[in-house]
């Protein structure tokens, strides 16, 4: 049977150094099948975090061949029989072989103000069609953390205190632009949230396996609304003078 | 205290953290009492994300002639009658509410063009009563419930896997396992839990379900004393992935059938016709499951084994639109464009309709202070689950369970107390792995496991079969008892294995050992040596317990349903 020859990261904290597997190949074989079938036969304590095995889920999110991907998604015929070298995303600290701890990303959320519909207004509400669905594309983010992964703010520049991340930009616009929310985070974005140190170089786009148009339709709309808020100075005075609630939508 | 584990005290233990779990959390969380929420994963990972078509719920938008009354008679057919009715009712009644609070929360439905949630037709639903957002509707759910619950008070703790429910005397006092990250034994407090921690398809091979799926909850309530019910009934979901290997058994959603998908054999018939000409391929899962196994067995399966499901003739756009993922999944992992080619879809474990017994209004289980909900309870889905039914289930359930196991802490004289001897008990039994050598890999134990188990009590299931299938499962177990794995607790799938194995391997057992006793066909419990219903059958649910160490197996009646409700029944759909 045809092998195909597989280099893993394997460490903890201390340090660590890639390892090198070779396993038999399947019809239409992921790297995660490779991860499974190294565990059962190899070694059991090769550690990597998956669930669903259907890119549903986004937990399988490591770097394969130097690119962010889910292994439950990156076909090994892809590679043409070359070695592939499986790492942990490098944004996080390491916990062990592909296991990273993406527990900030936890924390940021956290800070993020919820949904928060007019008090009292208790539906069933109508929202037509074209007023949610272009909600759609951020609700469907699947938490791998690629994005966040790749962001040369938090990758390059050990940015997570200053920056939120793309991940966070999505679910921002999704609550942002949601029909029936009532809170501003535009002092939130600027703050805190950090959305000036994103300059649009689109590399999580470019990883996202929702393909979702992070800097397009989140981050830029974002920045706008951002730049209205805190940089118009017609807006300024209007606060100043009317102490008029910024009208909402886009 | 002892320093060999690290301690944690909640009012109320929430083990599970999927749709069932968090929102048994939050209906804690706001009845006033502190809720710490275990996660044998990343929070938002667990396996209702992989929900795909959408909630039933009699919302009436689409077909206003729907009503909570058709909702709970579709059900009871569903679940062949031996469903808890009083479940039934409670579920028809409520799951309209449980959607429309997802709504207050941020969560967002496809809509119908003036402005309401839009419903999708599915399987064995007599009206067009699915809510639902594409194919993605248990992310929605799921994202929904974990916005609101990080921000309703409730303690969070990921990636924990607990193994043995602690007591005092009858009641429960807590739970106790370990942490997955550094392998650190962790004890919690609690003056009640509630399990929500799934099914256990991971038992077979073919399934659709997850690594997290091993029956933890189940396992536990069995050996703290708990009864469990209808074990003999597991479901096949119809349609899996059956090519390429690596991805056999991955759901394919049932939305496309709602949607118009059109199941074929390999010579090109539409063989639904032979089985249900009424409802087609939105015939019940069992009946649906079945019809492509006899296809297959025939010599009509396809290449792999199964058989095509075509959606291609609703055209590129609508099918990218309303059934995304699938698109995706197939381009991706199969090379196939459904928007062109057809799908090979087969049989896949998908859901137990058995588990925990569970008091109708409450979730309360036979142990005090133990609440259940969700996939590990039994009751509301008979013998056969229907589409669409489960999301509802856990909102439904999740939310009572919460309740009341709130207004039982409230109501307690004095807090349990935990006793050490119980969890060091469990930490040897834990920690056994690493000393000597037993020889035994938990990989292999559990590939024999799912092999026995797909071959003995499968979608077609004899006596005989099932009686070798249990011998098979006990030599097994005995096996068990000498796993061995090296490394240590940081982080060690193969450790994490080991307990797993022993749990699916005791949740086996009860599955054989009540699908041997009844001896009938019913919904998703379908035996070749006894084909037909038997109407005295009909009146029994199967209970297991646990009494001086041995597995015992008897029946309850049916509890029988008042004359209102039956009359529901009487309008054949």
């Amino acid at each position: 049977m045809a092998e195909q020859t597989f280099q893993i990261y394997r460490g903890d904290r201390t340090g660590g150094e890639l390892e090198t597997f070779q396993v038999p190949l399947t019809e239409g074989m992921v790297v995660l099948d490779a991860i499974h079938y190294i565990q059962a036969h190899l070694d059991g304590t090769l550690a990597c975090r998956w669930n669903c095995k259907a890119a549903k889920c986004g937990s399988c999110s490591a770097e394969v061949n130097g690119r962010p991907r889910l292994m439950c998604k990156s076909r090994v015929d892809e590679f043409n029989g070359q070695p592939i070298t499986v790492r942990p995303m490098k944004t996080f600290p390491l916990i062990k072989d592909l296991v990273t701890d993406v527990s900030w990303n936890y924390r940021v959320n956290k800070e993020i103000p919820p949904f928060t519909p007019p008090p009292g207004d208790r539906g069933p509400w109508k929202m037509y069609p074209e007023d949610v669905e272009r909600l759609f594309e951020f609700r469907k983010c699947i938490e791998c953390f690629l994005c966040q992964d790749v962001c040369h703010v938090l990758r390059e520049h050990d940015g997570t205190d200053r920056y939120y991340g793309p991940r966070f930009m999505v679910r921002i616009a999704a609550l942002e632009m949601h029909p029936k929310d009532t809170v501003s985070r535009a002092g939130l974005l600027h703050g805190r949230g950090g959305i000036g140190f994103c300059n649009i170089t689109k590399c999580c786009e470019d990883v996202c396996p929702e393909h979702i148009h992070i800097t397009d339709n989140a981050i830029i709309p974002l920045k706008e609304r951002v730049a209205d808020e805190h940089f118009d100075p017609w807006r300024a005075l209007l606060r100043m003078f009317g102490g008029r609630r910024e009208p909402r939508g886009t | 205290m002892a320093d060999w584990y690290e301690a944690h005290e909640h009012d109320v233990l929430v083990i599970g953290a999927g749709g069932a779990g968090m929102r048994a959390a939050i209906a804690a969380a706001d009845a006033g009492v502190s809720v710490g929420l275990i996660c044998k994963s990343l929070l938002g990972k667990a396996h209702t994300v992989m929900a795909e078509g959408g909630i039933a719920a009699a919302l009436a938008n689409v077909d206003p002639q729907d009503s909570w009354e058709v909702h709970f008679a579709d059900t009871m057919r569903g679940g062949q009658i031996i469903n808890d009715y009083r479940m039934v009712e409670i579920f028809a009644k409520e799951v309209p509410e449980r959607v429309y609070e997802l709504e207050q929360w941020g969560g967002l439905f496809d809509r119908t063009p003036d402005g309401r949630i839009l419903q999708r037709p599915f399987g064995a639903h007599t009206y067009r009563r699915l809510c639902h957002v594409g194919d993605r509707t248990g992310l929605e759910l799921i994202r929904t419930l974990q916005d609101k619950a990080i921000h309703t008070g409730v303690e969070v703790h990921m990636e924990v896997t607990l193994t043995r429910l602690l007591k005092d005397g009858d009641r429960i006092a807590g739970a106790f396992g370990y942490r997955r990250e550094d392998g650190r034994f962790l004890l919690f407090r609690a003056k009640a839990v509630i399990l929500a921690t799934g099914g256990w398809g991971k038992a077979y091979k073919v399934t659709s379900n997850s690594w997290e799926c091993t029956g933890d909850g189940c396992a536990m309530a069995y050996e703290a004393g708990a009864e469990l019910m209808d074990m003999e009934m597991v479901q096949f979901h119809p349609t899996g992935m059956v090519w390429p290997p690596g991805v056999r058994g991955i759901l394919v959603t049932e939305a496309v059938r709602g949607e118009g998908g059109v199941l074929r054999n390999a010579e090109g018939e539409r063989f639904m016709e032979r089985y249900d000409p009424k409802k087609m391929e939105l015939s019940s899962r069992d009946v649906v499951a079945r019809s492509i196994h006899k296809e297959v067995e025939a010599g009509r399966g396809t290449p792999h084994g199964g058989a095509y499901l075509d959606i291609s003739h609703r055209g590129a756009e609508f099918i990218k639109k309303k059934l995304p993922s699938m698109y995706e999944q197939f381009l991706k992992l199969a090379d196939i464009d459904i928007t062109k080619s057809p799908m090979e879809v087969a049989p896949t474990i998908h859901y137990v309709m058995g588990g925990v017994r569970v008091e109708a209004g409450t979730g309360a289980t036979t142990v005090p202070g133990l609440y259940a909900a969700g996939e590990v309870a039994a009751g509301l889905h008979g013998a056969n689950r229907l589409g669409g039914n489960s999301l509802g289930d856990l909102l439904v359930f999740g939310k009572r369970a919460g309740e009341h196991a709130s207004r039982y802490v409230r109501g307690l004289a004095a807090a349990p107390r935990t006793d050490d001897r119980q969890a060091d008990e469990e930490r040897r039994l834990l920690a056994r792995p690493f000393e000597g050598d037993g020889g035994e890999n938990p990989y292999q134990l559990h590939e024999d496991m799912q092999a026995i188990m797909g071959e003995d009590c499968g979608i077609a299931r004899t006596g005989a079969k099932l009686s070798a299938g249990l011998e098979k499962i006990r030599a097994l177990a005995a096996r068990a008892d000498r796993l061995h794995v090296s490394g240590s607790r940081l982080f060690n799938p193969a450790w994490h294995q080991c307990r797993d194995v022993q749990f699916m391997l005791e949740l086996c057992e009860a599955i054989l050992r009540s699908a041997i006793e009844r001896q009938e066909s019913r919904g998703a419990h379908w035996r070749l040596d006894f084909p037909d219903q038997s109407p005295e059958w009909g009146r029994k649910n199967m209970i297991v317990s646990r009494q001086d160490g041995q597995m015992r197996v008897t029946t309850r009646p049916v509890p029988p349903m008042p004359p209102e409700l039956a009359r529901l029944l009487e309008t054949k759909a």
